[in-house]
Order: structure tokens, then sequence, then C-alpha cells
């Protein structure tokens, strides 16, 4: 870092996080002002211009890269028409112990005065609830599955590199082209699409509009500046913001601010989930740093100071804040702008440069809980690449995760895309796979799995309440085999699934029609040309997922029963084995689980302890395993969404295992009620005893080309990866995992007593970041039950 | 069909040879070292283990033994008890599986499938199967079938060995594997016996014979403080080592004190208390006066 860096990111880390009513009071005006002049398109594009005309112009000392969200670092602005938060929800904000955000007094005032009045039953969230049928509200209270989009809008996606090579103005032009292409004779819609079009022409406007206001403060700070070195850094800041993002890029710096200043546009229009994200940023660069080095106008110094502006732009924004279950299932200021680092280009070549390595030196240095990043690991990827990320990785910070490029790849064209394309695209998010650039890949919510099975344990009826929530399915005592059982299960989990995806069809068509994202559309392929918007199928792919849970925690209770409920007894093999049958009613077991395991301990370690468990490499609970994750690609895989998309599948917790664990009872894996579930792909907390190519080669038993992305999350203690021998072997491991087509793996890398002093001394631990379930968090800020299961997660270390 | 007794399997083991292997221990071993870091492997019989960290104490062990009863004081059983048959029964009874017994006997096709699990893992890394004990020549046609059985899969093996057998034993062994893992103890034949209760004569002939017809041979030498780290005798031994044939790599390997802790589960006594883990400092005059011979030395398998 450099001494200016090194202020500006310590700004950052200690700027508290606050809400700001100003993108709220903003909106909320321009609504009461303009309601029912414009169609929604033109509205939201309005009021979007209008946002870019008024919001506050900010230039901090120092800065180089320029723009914030709110009207300063760490300010975080509310979007009242997809979520208004009650004054109470404001308040809590402000006084929760986690993931709190300051809220000014003439926050609460504004709110109470202006955006509450104008916004309670107007929001997005009031209006999808009050749509929803009740069968979709009881599962979704029981804890079945949780909505994406209840209060944040669509979003995972991800940017290209179609800007570094074309203007707003190109982008206009190309708008015009359409309009003229309408045709109003024998296309029903091309009024529709007008609009569209319309609307994504006054984003562009909007966009420059606000980098000139940018260029102008500059100008104006320059003038006022008496030191010389920042004056020209100030002339410098307004020629860029000057040019871009009207006109392509002519050099770094500019490319750094175009991006920027995309991105700001993105996360103001609308929100959501997992902000924005430049993708492929080695990629994109490498051009304009060969160049930059070449003509003498870039060192490898100034580029990476560059670089590290843009590191604390993306820490300056903490997640707005969300409410309700919505924040159980994700409690984390990150807001998942996920940089990709190496990768394919699109001719199939290594992607990865001197400005991969950059990135990473900047990981290392930095360890700022945003951008996170991650290595697009090919085949063709050097071992100096993965080399270079487990030496960052193995200092403890939890970045980079590692994900399979040529995974990645034949997942997308599994999904139809073109090989291009695929190459083009990585992930986003958590593990998510898209075509960046060209997709609406929508995450629509998380979808309890073993909260399905107590159901079928239960004959439909939510042990919790009491309530009906599945069909009838048959009491335990009526499954003869666990065939039968696992049919039942099935037949629960299509029910269940149903009901989400009516819901999800419903508000994929609200937000459509009602929710809009003009300037989302212009940068992502083929909205332009298709004359449609990114939320209503304008994309050139669209696939919708519904993120599965609880994995090993389900494969372990379906194990345990078929083991200890229909088994035959065991072979002579093991003589010492006793020699009755079957040891336990299933009936009775559900007895048992109905009560928490109250005075059957010895039966809940057992359970824990004797049971094949997926994560082993054994393939009696592997061979569950499969048959689990298969059950959710042909129940789910392929079904239409409403955008001429597809359902997919994807095995990602975030936090959710946590919230769909304490509202899900005690569990044949000897789970008690209320525990977390296990998280994506990985084991059960603790359930695998056979080392790291035990649990990689159980993982890799599922087939990743058919999700659109797997979460397997491995912790190690830093003894295991301590010498330059045991580093490249950990490499091995990786290499050999995406061998078998896994898809992504995490280590994080850090001593339990370690994590135990943070939990008792939080203070003296703020730094200690970790991975979590997809992305990094500061360990200080995860709820205790998290903390425990981070702390208890098998540390792989010999006997 | 031929079968053996083993005791352990251990998965993504990094110090048992070139890459990421897979390490099977064979129980039974002639030599009684002091510091042995695996006491399970000794007794070519059947053990009983008790993990502490899992026990929670509930006694289904004490219920399930034939003999419980009759054991004085209360609770889990200790690990050993005199009247134990190795039934079993006390294993299979505890929930937690603190109690365990340790070692099985196993067919060579059904070991040779378990170890082949991992060959992706030894193909990427240049790994693969490593023979270790206890000492793999007590069982020597199991252990000839069982190279054979991994030869005929295509895995690399390594023979870990204290070469106390017969020549022709090491000899047919050493010729299916791909590297043979030498351990020395100790140079002077007076304090290898009192270390390990045997002199080294046969060791140290049969390693001048492997040397003779072996290319890949690593020596390995286990560093005990207070045992065997006299820079007298380990100088004799480096001079021994460095005249051999093809003078092999050497690894040092650090005492660790894990040993105590499965000697206390096993309920055995040990004479390690007080021994620690060797000094940097230490390690590298060991280091040194190997390398003063013209060896390469590596701290670590």
């Amino acid at each position: 870092m450099t001494s200016r860096t090194e202020r500006l990111r310590r700004q950052s880390l200690e700027t508290p996080p606050s809400l700001t009513a100003e993108r709220a009071v903003l909106v909320t005006a321009f609504y009461r002002a303009h309601e029912g002049r414009h169609s929604v398109p033109v509205m939201r594009a309005k009021a979007f211009y209008h946002l870019c005309e008024q919001k506050a112009v900010w230039i901090g000392e120092d800065e180089l890269i320029v723009g914030e969200r709110g009207p300063g670092p760490k300010a975080v602005p509310t979007f009242p028409e997809l979520t208004c938060h009650s004054l109470d929800d404001l308040r809590i904000l402000d006084s929760r112990a986690k993931t709190w955000y300051r809220v000014p007094e003439e926050c609460l005032r504004a709110y109470e005065a202006d955006v509450i009045p104008y916004w309670h039953g107007r929001s997005m969230r009031d209006r999808i609830f009050a749509e929803l049928p009740a069968d979709w509200h009881e599962a979704y209270g029981a804890g079945l599955f949780t909505e994406f989009m209840e209060q944040r809008a669509p979003g995972h996606t991800v940017l290209d590199g179609k800007i570094y090579a074309k203007g707003m103005l190109d982008f206009k032009s190309e708008i015009v082209r359409a309009i003229e292409r309408l045709d109003f004779l024998s296309d029903p819609l091309a009024l529709d699409r007008l609009e569209a079009l319309k609307s994504f022409d006054i984003a562009c406007d909007a966009v420059m509009l606000y980098a000139r206001r940018h260029a102008e403060r500059a100008r104006e700070l320059a003038g006022q500046e008496s030191d010389p070195k920042r004056r020209a850094e100030l002339e410098k800041i307004a020629a860029v913001c000057s040019h871009v993002p009207a006109h392509a890029p002519r050099d770094f710096q500019e490319a750094i601010q175009y991006y920027w200043f995309c991105h700001l546009a993105v996360i103001t229009e609308l929100n959501g989930w997992d902000s924005f994200n430049p993708g492929h940023l080695d990629q994109h660069l490498q051009p304009f740093f060969e160049r930059g080095l070449a003509d003498g106008t870039l060192t490898r110094a100034s580029a990476r100071e560059l670089l590290e502006c843009l590191f604390v732009k993306f820490n300056n924004h903490p997640a707005p804040p969300k409410v309700g279950v919505t924040a159980a299932e994700s409690g984390t200021y990150t807001d998942f702008a996920n940089i990709n680092i190496g990768g394919l280009l699109p001719d199939g070549s290594d992607g990865s440069n001197e400005v991969s390595h950059i990135l990473l030196d900047i990981v290392d240095e930095m360890h700022l809980l945003q951008p996170s990043t991650n290595i697009q690991l090919s085949r063709k990827s050097p071992d100096a690449l993965l080399e270079h990320a487990l030496r960052v990785l193995r200092k403890g910070y939890g970045f980079p995760s590692l994900f399979n490029a040529d995974a990645v790849v034949q997942e997308q064209l599994r999904q139809g895309k073109t090989l291009e394309d695929a190459r083009a695209g990585g992930c986003s998010g958590c593990v998510e796979v898209g075509a960046f650039g060209k997709e609406a890949y929508i995450l629509t919510g998380y979808f309890n799995m073993p909260k399905v099975f107590e159901l079928a344990l239960h004959n439909g009826v939510d042990s919790k309440t009491g309530k009906r929530l599945g069909p009838e399915t048959g009491a335990p005592h009526s499954f003869r085999t666990f065939d039968d059982l696992f049919a039942a299960y099935r037949a629960q989990f299509r029910h269940i699934l149903e009901i989400k995806l009516r819901g999800n069809q419903i508000i994929q068509r609200m937000y459509a029609t009602r929710m809009p994202a003009p300037f989302l559309s212009v940068l992502t392929d083929d909205c332009i040309r298709r004359g449609l918007d990114y939320n209503a199928g304008g994309a050139r792919y669209n696939n919708t997922y519904i993120q599965f849970v609880g994995l090993g925690s389900l494969t372990d209770s379906l194990s345990a029963v078929n083991q200890l409920c229909f088994s035959p007894p065991r072979a002579a093999d093991s003589p010492s084995a006793p020699a009755h049958g079957p040891r336990l009613d299933l009936g009775r077991l559900v007895g048992i689980l109905d009560a928490d395991f109250a005075g059957q301990e010895e039966l809940r370690q057992h359970l824990l302890h004797k049971m094949p468990r997926y994560g082993n490499d054994d393939d009696r609970a592997d061979a569950i395993m499969i048959r689990v994750f298969n059950t959710c690609v042909e129940e789910l895989d392929g079904r239409p969404d409403t955008k001429g998309g597809r359902y997919r599948i994807e095995m990602l917790p975030t936090t959710c295992h946590v919230y769909f664990g304490s509202v899900t009872g005690a569990s044949p894996d000897g789970r008690k009620a209320g525990r977390p579930l296990s998280e994506g792909i990985s084991p059960v907390q603790g359930a695998d005893r056979n080392g790291p190519t035990a649990v990689i080669r159980s993982a890799a038993k599922m087939d990743h080309i058919k999700a659109g992305g797997t979460l397997l999350n491995m912790k190690f203690a830093p003894s295991l990866v301590a010498t330059e021998d045991a580093l490249r072997k950990w490499g091995h491991l990786v290499r050999s995992y995406f061998k078998m087509d896994g898809h992504h793996v995490q280590f994080n890398v850090v001593r339990a007593a370690t994590l135990r002093e943070a939990q008792e001394r939080p203070d003296e631990h703020r730094d200690l970041i970790v991975r979590v379930a997809g992305y990094s968090d500061y360990f200080c800020d995860l709820s205790p039950e998290l903390q425990d299961e981070i702390i208890e997660r098998t540390e792989h270390e010999g006997f | 069909m031929e079968s053996g007794t083993i005791f352990s399997i251990q998965r993504y083991s990094t110090q048992d040879g070139p890459g990421i292997r897979t390490t099977v221990f064979l129980k039974g071993c002639p030599l009684h070292c002091a510091w042995c870091h695996n006491p399970e492997s000794i007794s070519p019989r059947r053990e009983i283990v008790v993990l502490e960290t899992r026990c929670v104490g509930c006694g289904q062990c004490r219920e399930a033994c034939p003999f419980g009863a009759a054991v004085p004081s209360t609770g889990p059983l200790p690990p050993r008890i005199d009247a134990c048959t190795l039934c079993g029964a006390c294993a299979d009874a505890c929930p937690t599986g603190a109690r365990q017994l340790i070692g099985r006997t196993v067919t060579v096709d059904e070991l040779a499938l378990q170890l082949a699990r991992d060959r992706v893992f030894f193909e990427d890394s240049g790994g693969g199967v490593t023979i270790s004990g206890g000492e793999p020549l007590a069982q020597p046609r199991f252990l000839v079938a069982l190279l054979e059985a991994c030869r005929a899969r295509g895995l690399h093996t390594a023979l870990d060995t204290a070469g106390f057998g017969r020549w022709e034993d090491l000899r047919d062994a050493a010729r299916l594997t791909d590297l043979v893992l030498y351990d020395l103890k100790a140079f002077d034949s007076e304090r290898h016996r009192r270390l390990t209760g045997v002199s080294n004569g046969l060791i140290l002939d049969n390693l001048r014979l492997l040397a003779g017809e072996h290319r890949r041979v690593w020596i390995r030498v286990p560093l005990v403080p207070g045992f065997n780290d006299d820079l007298d005798d380990l100088a004799r031994m480096a001079e021994f080592v460095s005249r051999l044939p093809h003078p092999p790599l050497v690894n040092l390997l650090p005492f660790h004190r894990t040993a105590l802790l499965k000697f206390a589960r096993l309920g055995l006594d040990h004479a390690l208390d007080g021994v620690a883990t060797p000094s940097a400092a230490a390690l590298a005059r060991v280091r040194e006066v190997f390398a003063n011979v013209g060896l390469s030395v590596k701290v670590g398998g």
C-alpha cells in the first residue's frame, strides 16, 4: 500500500456504517410529483435520472477513483420502493449487536414524515406479500424456504468487457437503431419495447450527468487546492470524469473509473442481490496496463495504487440492510461483489496475466472485507497462479476462494450457452455461474431439505406447529422399505417446491412489469436489441435458481434411518456385531426426535459416531447423497420460468443453514432441535473423520455439472499448510478435486484456539476474517451460533 | 487369498514419501523403540484403545463386557483389563466411538481396493501408497502380495521398514516397490539394543545389500532428544550411509509428543516424560552432520 491507500483503507475501516435517507427522500419526492405521468419503465428511468442529478457528489481527500453510493463512505442508502423499513426496523438496525447501522435522527424523521406514509402498501415487498397465496405464506412461515425478491431486486449480475470498448454514447446509438427497427405493424409488443428503449436512453443520460457532476466538482476542488501535486490529481480526475462513461476509456485510470460509475449506477438504480461485479477484472484491464507501461503513462506501482483505490471503494459500501427472515438468512455487511482472477479467455487460452498477480498482492496486503475475490482455476492455469493464491489463503483471511473454470464452462454449455459466452463467464456472489454481461441468473431463495424430510416423517404435518403443510404420504410405520420412505420424502419435496415455484412465477412477473432495471439493461446483452428489460427476460440467457440447503444433514439422517430401521442384521465379517435385526422402529425414532432426544443421549451419540456419514468416502452414505442431489435436479432442473429461461439448482447456503436449523426439529443424524444444518455440500460439522481427500472424494460424487454452483468449505489448521512442500500438496488437493469436476472449494486456515480467543475477546480480534459460506466475514461480527459452528468444524489434523 | 493384520489407513499422508499418499499401517513389530509414535503397532494382536476426548463416561463398555462387573473401580473400563479376550463387545457398545478395537484382518484385494481410492490425488501429486507399520517385513507374504496388487493397479508404492527381517523377504518386497523408506535409529549396536530391544547388525547388513540392488532408498532417522541424538553416533551413521553404493536421501523425523497421548490411550507405560520436540538449533546441528559427508538431508518425510 502507499501512504495514500493506507489512509483511505483506514478511513474505510474506521468509518461506522450508517443509513442515509438521501435516496429514499429523493425517490419519494419524485414519485409523489410524477406518479401516473409515465410508463413504468420511463418512470423508473426518470427517478434514476433524478437521483443522478440531485444526490450529493463526494470526492474525498486523497481519492483517485471517485464516487459513492451515499453522500459519503459507509453511508448506506435505502430502497423504499422495494422494502420500506418501519421505524422499528430502523431502531433495531441501529441498536442490534451484530451488523448494526447507525441511523441518524434525521433519517428516522424523514422516514416517519415522508417515506413511510408514501410507500406503505406501495413497496414491492408489501405488494408481493399481498399477492402470494395462503399455502405460500404457510410454508414460508414454517421456514421451508426463503424468498430473495421480497426486499431486494433480482441481481447476481456481472459485467463483461463491453464497457472497455464502448461509451454511453455508443449505447445510445444502439438504442436509436433499435427504436428505428421497431415494427408496429406486426409486433404487438412494439410499444412496450419503445417504452423500454426510452428508459434505457434516459438511464445512459443519467449516468453521463452523474459523471459530469463529478468532473465539475473535481475542477472546483482543483481551483481551491494549494498543493500542486493534489491539484494535478484533481485535474486528472476531472479529465477522466469528463471522458468516461460517455466514451470508451483510453487508459488504466479511465477504465477503472468507468467501471466504478457503472457499479454505482447499478446499485443506485436498484438494490440487486450481490451488488454489481466487474467479473474478469484482470483480463479487462490487462490491455490498458500494457499500453500504460509501454507509453510511460503508468508504472506497476501506480497501477497497483489505482486498483487499491478501487478496492477501498468496494469496502466503502456495506450491503443495504435487510429485515426479517432475510436478515437472518444472510446477516452480513458483505454485498458479495466477487472479482474473478485468472480463468479462460473466450478463445480458450489461459486468461491469467500480470494484473492477476497484482490483484492477489492487493488481497494479501489490504485484507478488506470487500470485494470478495476468487481464482478461476482452469487446467490451463499455471501452478504459479494457484500457488500465489494459496500463499494468500494460507494467511487465514479467507480470500480468494477457488473455482474450477473448466467445470464452470461445462455447466454453462449444458445450459445452452455458446462456448465463447461460457468462457467469458465465471462466478459471482457466493458460487453462482453466469455468462457475464449476457445473462440474468436469478437466485430466488433457499430450500430447507431437512425440514421437508421432517414433513415426510410426520405424514405432511409440521411437527413444530401441528399444521398440515404437505400431502399425506404415510405414517412412519407404513414404510416397509427405505425406498418407501424416500418416495414419501420426494412427494413432500415436490409439493413444497411447487408452492415455492408458483410464488416465484408471480414475483418474477411483478418485477418484469412493475420494477424494471433500465441501466442494468443497457449493460446486459441483448436487452437493447430485443427492446426488453433485464427483469423481463431481455438478457441473452435467463436462468432462475433455487438454492438447496442441508445436503449433509439430510444424507446423514437418511443414512442413519436406513441403517437403524431398514437394514438387515450386520454380516458375519464383523464378529463382534450383535446379531439382532432392525434395531429401531421408525415410529419410535420419530417419537425420540419429537422429544429432542430427551433421555436418549446414548442413542444420539450412537447416531453421531457409529452411522455411515457423508464426507468419509463411504459409499453407503454417499450413494444416499447422490440420490438426494439427483432428486433436486430431477424435480427442478429444466422447468420453465416466466422469462423464457429455465429453473436450475444451486447448492449453497450463505448463512441460511443457521436459520433453517433453528426452525427444524431434531434429526436422525443426531442433530438436536434448532441447531444449524450442514452448509453447502460440506459434510455435517465434525462428521468427516478420514481427512481432506475423503471429504473431497465424497463431494465429487455428485454431478457438479448439473448444478449452477456448489459450495464446499474446508477448515485447515495452519500447520497443515505451513511448509512449501505442504503448500504444493494442498495445490494438488485442489487440482484433484477439479479433475473430478468439483465446482468450488474454500479454505479457512485458522486454529480453533485462535477463534475461541476471538470469541472471548472480540476487541482484540476484530480483523479476524473467516470464510463463512461462499464469502468471508469478520469473525466477531458473526452470530455466536455461527462462531461456534466454525470452531467445531473438523480441523483436519491427525489422530 | 493372502490376508494380513493392519491397524490403520491414513489418507492425505504427506510425510511418508513423495506426493499425496495413503499409508497403511501393518500391525506387529519386532522392535520396541522407547519413543514409538505408533505404540498400537507393536503387538501383532488386536488391542483396545480409548480416545479420552470422545468418552462421555456412560459406562456402556462395562455393561457390555463379560468381565466388566469383576473389574474394580466404577464407570468406563480402562483400556486394558486382565481377563480381556478382545471380543470387542465393549467397543461395539460404545456410543461415541471412544473405545475402539484396534487391528483387523484384511485380504489383499479388499485392502488394495481401499488404498486405490485416492488414486486421483496420487496421480496429480506424484504420490501413492506407503506400507508402514509396525514392521511390514513381519508379515512377508502379505506384504509381497499387497505390493503385487498395488503394482497391478498402477499405484506408486513405498515400503517403510526398519529392516529387521530376513534379507530374502526384504529383497522380494523391494523388487516390487518404487521406493524404500529405511529407518535407522542408532548406529552403535549396543545403543541400538538398549533403545529398541535388538541389535542393528542385521539392519545394517540388509541396508548394505539393499543399496546394492535398489536405487530408490530414503533413510529415515527419528530424532529423540536424550535417546538417539548423540552427534558422534549420528556422524558414524552418516559416514556409513554416505558410503552406500547409491547414497540415499536422508529424512530427519523430529520426535513428536503425540506419541505420549497414544501410550496413555492404550493404557501403556512409557519413558518419555520430559522429552521435548528437538529444537530448531538441534535439528540444524544434526542436519549439518549428514550434510558434511555430502548427503542430501530433509527435515520431515
